[in-house]
């Protein structure tokens, strides 16, 4: 079980988060020209990636705020956790 | 019997108390502190099981959690539990055992056939033999191997046990109290740090148990007693015996099956059998010891052959000789430890040494006590069938290759030792990539990934001296680096006697014209010529050659027999041991009982159970109650000896004809506050809410980004910037953190708060024509005409002093109100509804009318907005905005979403109007057709609609919206049923929706 340290709460355990997919993805603005190819790049396409992966969690059973993770998808090494508002550096 | 192989004058057990036990139907006594291994041996019972594949006989091998034969059916207390080690079973009163894997008896074996035909059952059997032809494996292969073989048998009933789950934190987690888990748990607890110390075995102390050294001017037992008592006054130390970490996971989190009451004839009242620890620690001792390796030879699975280390346990543990006339073989020091032992208990045994000529302190001690030691001598087989009776011995050549003359001696028990083999299991599992040690021909941790480190023999580290400095090191420099404290504790003068080089000699050779047995895997049957036909059949990875063998997959996962398979490989294959590598180590080390695993989430613990404010008073009217999500809900209110079908008809149709009252508390309900709250609603549901006035409610279906319906759902506009919205049951929590991750990730400029309040109001619909006659009767202060609060107005009112928020707004299709108050005034709305409503003939009404209601109203639920429909599926196209942009909107324009032919929800009626329809039957235009027949759609919801008196379902169909008048087949081949029917409007009853506006 992975050891998340909520940027909120501190360290808490796997199981009171949720996963919520990749964090680099951006929506497209509302009200705006979407082309078929970018709009399902946002809604399907993802790189299963091995390694370095920024992800969100959302902390479920704790503050309820969504977090971004730096994770290592290979060997679940966590490198750091930022704030919903938060950019990734 | 008596126990005639005990001696009276050794031993940690109590004497003082003597046990009754039985074993096959057999009485035997034994003595408190005896495993059932341990007693068995004093009882002079060698025999107790039959090996997987040969069904040969099968003794004691070990003393502990390394034991491959010794595997037992265990009763206790009304139970039985399967594949219990008898090593590791502690003995109490009333104790009751049977063999496994033996039928009918463990003496006759009518598997040992097998034995005598093993030329069937070589290396790969199971894939070569019962492949063809294919018909026979179920009938013929399947059973025959099913019965013959199978370790012991699961109880079928409810296990009434409890078992429990708990969490801990601690700075150093230390698996196993032998010298270098006590040193390093007592540094480390010294300077102030929070020590978990988890022992596998009832007694502490590990090999201290056992040898003959000095601590600090005590015997290595005393000192680990006295370093004990002391950790266990010290509240920063948690020590824990019989408790076995078998898993190393993610992020330092271990786990650890303490085995509360398995020791115990009975559990105590409010005590679990067992307690699964989860452990998260900041740094992980591995102090779990060594194994001891066996030496290979002919027919070395003969009972009495065993591990040099397990005899010196039994004779100084628990004062039980494993024979009187023992052999000792050995390759290294440790087996004269072993007949130093027997030695001085009065018994002579003869040491076999492969070595020529070793030159230490322990070989002169034996030498002196006058021991009869024949070097360069090996055992070439055990002799004998239930029982060693004596061994074929020979001397060997230097190179090893070469046997001189057999002789046979008498012997009643062959003690072997092979040198040893470091415990890295839950090194390897944490992710350390494990090094060969040349010197010690074994995988040691190398470096690690997690924060753990490895001491002691775990770690390839035989002496005395060197494993306490070390652990005293290491506890002292990892406590200080959590602690930032720095008491030291004083090195104690250490006393050992001093070993020499063991030889890397591992199995002997055959002698010329015999053919015997030479097992590498004592548990599941694998032997020499196993691997040979393997390597021989082209298996060149060890992890195909494992599979291919079974080498090492039994419920011991080859403890003893790991090394030896990969010096095998290594020899045949002419590369060097880390060429080949090691199998992956993966939890669980030793095996967990499920009951462990699951803990307390069991039947109605398995998820919360939650009940309504109202919940006692549909007790009290004989609710039939229902699971829906983790809430129970009346599914109807039976009345005398009514059915479901006949109560849910009854409630529906006094709806539709008088008033009805419907707990609808579970709705999920999200309390919206904020001056962009409107813009949120405008930006999450598909229709305009930018133009809601206050007091009025709206009707809104939100989607996926996907473009599919997530969930619909009324919302209030209670003031300015505060909204009341509503989701389904099943979807609440998603709904919610649907809001809160566009509200935090995607439009954090957004100021709007969003919290459940789902649990804060009780709910109530009272729906029917009388619906409005009733509520005035409630509310006489209120104006609730159809002018004063028309279709999806809300007001709020006084319900007799209680402030109650009322909604028009109808799911079951007829003029009807929601009723929420705070909760705890739940049970107060209700009775109320009900002692005034009685005028108005009023009933309650369950889930089951509920839904034959929205059935043949044509109102969606969960079971058309399944996470596979659009809003046009559902003919909800109407409420899709085109003018401004939302979640998902831009997946609507997908082509398939778009096709002339999509799917659209239907009314599906059968032609005879009597037979209902199975719900998830497919719809087909021709029942005969060839299969696969072409599915047109699904029957998603079925009725008995009240309104028409015949049955009545929702389809999602095929091209539905061209479909309507046509005839098609319900075919549900579960249920053995084709039913001819009629495609209708879905709206079955008030298709212009007159009577909720009425
Ligand atoms: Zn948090």
């Amino acid at each position: 079980m992975l050891y998340i340290k909520c940027p909120h709460c501190g360290w808490r355990s796997q199981n009171e988060f949720s996963y919520g997919g990749d964090a680099t993805v951006k929506r497209p603005e509302l009200g705006k020209e979407v082309s078929d190819k970018e709009w399902d790049d946002f809604v399907y396409n993802r790189k299963s990636l091995r390694g370095k992966h920024w992800e969100l969690w959302q902390h479920l059973s704790g503050c309820r705020q969504w977090i971004k993770v730096e994770r290592d998808t290979a060997t679940h090494e966590i490198f750091k956790t930022l704030k919903a508002s938060e950019e990734i550096s | 019997m008596n126990q005639s192989f005990r001696l009276e004058n050794i031993g940690l057990i109590n004497r003082n108390k003597k046990l009754s036990f039985k074993f096959n139907g057999k009485v035997y006594y034994g003595y408190e502190g005896d495993t059932l291994a341990s007693a068995l041996i004093a009882n002079g019972v060698h025999l107790v099981g039959r090996s997987f594949k040969y069904h040969r006989p099968r003794g004691f091998f070990g003393a502990g959690v390394d034991e491959p034969y010794a595997i037992v059916q265990l009763y206790r207390n009304g139970e039985t539990e399967p594949n219990i080690k008898a090593t590791e079973q502690e003995l109490f009163e009333g104790l009751e055992a049977t063999s496994v894997n033996c039928w009918p008896s463990v003496n006759f074996d009518i598997g040992a056939i097998n034995n005598f035909l093993r030329i069937f059952l070589p290396a790969g059997f199971y894939y070569k033999t019962f492949m063809w032809p294919k018909s026979f494996w179920f009938k013929v292969y399947e059973p025959f191997i099913r019965k013959a073989a199978g370790l012991g048998v699961a109880s079928i009933k409810h296990d009434k046990e409890r078992y429990e789950h708990k969490y801990e934190y601690c700075d150093l987690l230390i698996t196993g109290s032998g010298p270098s888990g006590l040193a390093s748990a007592y540094a480390a607890a010294k300077n102030g740090a929070k020590v978990i110390l988890a022992e596998d075995k009832s007694r502490f102390g590990g090999t201290l148990l056992t040898s003959e050294v000095n601590i600090g001017n005590q015997s290595g037992k005393e000192w680990a007693e006295s370093i004990i008592s002391e950790l266990k006054e010290m509240p920063n130390v948690i020590v824990k015996n019989r408790s076995q970490v078998f898993g190393y996971y993610d992020h330092n989190m271990l786990v650890m099956s303490e085995r509360v009451s398995d020791h115990l004839p009975k559990t105590k009242k409010f005590h679990p059998k067992q307690r699964l620890w989860y452990i998260r620690a900041k740094e992980v001792l591995i102090s779990s010891g060594s194994i001891e390796r066996p030496i290979v030879f002919g027919n070395n699975d003969t009972p009495g052959v065993m591990l040099s280390s397990a005899a010196k346990e039994y004779l100084k543990v628990y004062g039980v000789l494993v024979g009187k006339n023992p052999l000792i073989f050995t390759n290294n020091d440790s087996g004269y430890e072993t007949a130093i032992e027997f030695q001085k208990n009065g018994i002579n045994p003869i040491i076999l040494d492969t070595r020529k000529d070793p030159k230490s302190e322990i070989v002169d001690e034996a030498k002196n006590l006058g021991i009869n030691i024949k070097f360069s001598y090996v055992v070439v087989a055990a002799k004998g069938y239930k029982k060693v009776k004596s061994a074929d011995i020979a001397k060997i050549s230097e190179d090893k290759e070469q046997l001189g003359i057999v002789e046979n001696i008498k012997c009643d028990c062959i003690c072997v030792s092979g040198f040893w083999t470091p415990t890295i299991h839950l090194a390897s599992q944490s992710g350390n990539k494990t090094k060969f040690k040349e010197d010690i021909d074994a995988f040691v941790p190398g470096i690690s990934k997690q924060n753990e480190t490895t001491l002691g023999a775990a770690n390839g580290t035989y002496t005395l001296e060197e494993t306490l400095k070390k652990s005293f090191e290491t506890g002292h420099k990892l406590s200080k680096e959590i602690t930032k404290k720095d008491n030291k504790i004083s090195f104690p003068n250490v006393i050992e006697k001093k070993s020499t080089a063991h030889d890397k000699f591992w199995c002997v050779p055959l002698p010329k014209g015999k053919n015997y047995k030479r097992f590498l895997d004592f548990q599941n049957d694998v032997a020499v010529s196993d691997i040979e036909i393997a390597l021989k059949e082209g298996y060149r990875s060890i992890e195909h050659v494992k599979r291919y063998t079974t080498l090492g997959m039994a419920t011991d996962q080859g403890k003893t027999s790991n090394l030896n398979g990969l010096q095998l490989v290594s020899k045949i294959e002419n590369k060097v041991v880390p060429a080949i590598g090691h199998t992956t180590f993966r939890p669980p080390y030793t095996p967990v009982s499920i009951g462990a695993i699951v803990g307390r989430e069991i039947g109605k613990h398995s998820k919360p159970t939650r009940k309504s404010p109202m919940h006692s008073w549909h007790e009290k009217n004989n609710a039939i109650f229902v699971d829906a999500g983790v809430w129970l809900r009346p599914r109807y209110y039976k009345q005398g000896n009514e059915n479901l079908f006949e109560g849910s008809k009854r409630e529906a149709k006094n709806v539709r004809t008088n008033v009805g009252v419907c707990d609808v508390t579970t709705l999920g309900k999200i309390d919206i506050k904020g001056p962009d709250a409107a813009e949120l609603l405008n930006r999450v549901y598909t229709n305009s809410w930018l133009k809601l006035p206050v007091g009025k409610a709206r009707y809104g279906v939100m989607l996926r980004e996907d473009g599919i319906v997530m969930d619909d759902g009324t919302t209030t506009r209670i003031s300015e910037n505060h909204y009341h919205m509503t989701t389904t049951t099943a979807q609440a929590a998603n709904v919610l953190s649907h809001l809160e991750y566009y509200l935090q990730l995607v439009w954090p400029e957004l100021n709007v708060n969003v919290v459940s309040t789902t649990e804060q109001w009780a709910g109530a619909a009272i729906a029917g024509p009388k619906s409005r006659d009733l509520l005035s009767k409630l509310f006489p202060n209120s104006d609730v005409s159809n002018e004063g609060l028309p279709f999806m107005g809300f007001i709020e009112g006084d319900l007799f002093g209680v402030k109650a928020r009322i909604f028009r707004i109808s799911f079951s299709g007829e003029l009807a109100y929601e009723l929420n108050v705070e909760s705890d005034h739940g049970i107060f709305m209700w009775e109320k509804i009900m002692e005034i409503g009685e005028a108005f003939k009023i009933q309650p009404y369950g889930i089951e009318a509920l839904s034959t209601l929205r059935i043949e109203m044509g109102h969606v639920a969960g079971s058309e907005l399944d996470g596979r429909t659009i809003p046009y599926d559902n003919s909800l196209e109407g409420l899709v905005s085109k003018k401004k942009d939302f979640i998902g909107k831009r997946s609507l324009s997908r082509k398939a979403f778009k096709a002339e032919d999509r799917q659209k929800i239907v009314g599906v009626i059968p032609l005879d109007k009597k037979t209902s329809i199975p719900e998830g039957s497919h719809l087909v235009k021709d029942f005969n057709a060839p299969l696969p027949n072409p599915k047109l759609g699904y029957i998603s919801a079925s009725c008995w609609s009240v309104e028409h008196d015949n049955p009545f379902s929702l389809a999602i169909l095929k091209d539905g919206k061209n479909m309507i008048g046509e005839k098609l087949f319900v075919m549900s081949p579960l249920k053995n049923k084709v039913i001819p029917v009629k495609i209708v409007s879905s709206h079955y009853v008030d298709p212009k929706g007159e009577r909720v506006r009425s």
